[in-house]
């Protein structure tokens, strides 16, 4: 019962704050809402028991990225850009491409049913002494099975940062 | 507890809205947050299926994910420097040096 309150609060302030980042005008404030977003899927995360994703989500992407972006708007000129147009016309191709995707979930929705079963799994709870450590878990797997990954994900990483320096770097 | 398929219908939705921003929207930076949302739409789903199988790979491929972003949110806004000091604009219809 707790889990289903958990999951529609944080689940309506995601999506609520997704539809205010995309229809704001204010880029500042489609920032504010993207933040937003990003922390009630945090909510969500911790509510699947994800702690370790958890704790990355709020610091990496509310406390970094989201830090990276306030800085970027900063910088470009705000005041011209509000007065222009702030929406493409691609409202046709935007309608086509939303239902192309609610067509393909439906299509699985329905096709789900027709499997042996009960349509779709349900995840089951697990006492609470009887879960694993997250961290502890992630750790394992992400330094056994994913210890390569991992490496080129740092190397990804180093590369991204030489190269935001390079292309924000004033030109001599 | 729930269904996967209200994760998945999260995710969805989501989904969905980030890719209006992107197709919708003629500010560069904004295009680039609903990327950030889009990604954060598949880590939602990777992370209902990893509870739903009780195996932590799927966390591990949201972390590689949120790692993905961080490094497109870096080069990606160090373009939109780039172009804003060149050009001054970050619409993204304006930015047509290659068509003709």
């Amino acid at each position: 019962m707790l889990d289903k309150i958990l999951f529609y609060f944080f689940a309506g302030v995601a999506v609520a704050s997704a539809v205010l980042m995309v229809t704001r005008r204010n880029v500042v404030h489609s920032a504010i809402f993207l933040i937003t977003a990003l922390l009630a899927t945090a909510g969500i995360f911790l509510q699947l028991r994800a702690e370790f994703l958890f704790i990355v989500q709020i610091i990496l992407y509310v406390g970094g990225i989201m830090v990276l972006f306030i800085f970027v708007i900063m910088l470009v000129n705000l005041d011209v850009a509000l007065q222009q147009i702030q929406f493409a016309r691609q409202k046709w191709v935007a309608l086509l491409v939303a239902l192309a995707l609610a067509g393909q979930v439906g299509l699985m929705f329905w096709s789900s049913r027709k499997m042996p079963g009960q349509g779709l799994p349900v995840l089951t709870a697990a006492a609470a002494e009887h879960l694993p450590a997250n961290s502890e878990e992630v750790a394992k797997s992400l330094f056994g099975s994913y210890l390569l990954p991992f490496e080129i994900a740092s190397v990804l990483l180093l590369v991204a940062m030489i190269g935001a320096v390079v292309m924000a770097k004033k030109r001599t | 507890m729930l269904p996967i398929g209200h994760y998945l219908f999260l995710s969805l939705a989501l989904f969905i809205i980030g890719v209006l921003g992107v197709v919708t929207r003629r500010n560069v930076i904004v295009v680039l947050m609903s990327i950030e949302l889009i990604l954060n739409a598949v880590n939602i789903n990777l992370v209902a299926f990893s509870r739903l199988y009780g195996d932590v790979a799927g966390q591990v491929f949201a972390l590689f994910i949120i790692a993905d972003a961080a490094a497109e949110a870096a080069v990606g806004l160090g373009i939109i420097i780039a172009f804003f000091r060149n050009r001054e604009t970050v619409l993204a219809d304006e930015m047509d040096l290659l068509k003709w």
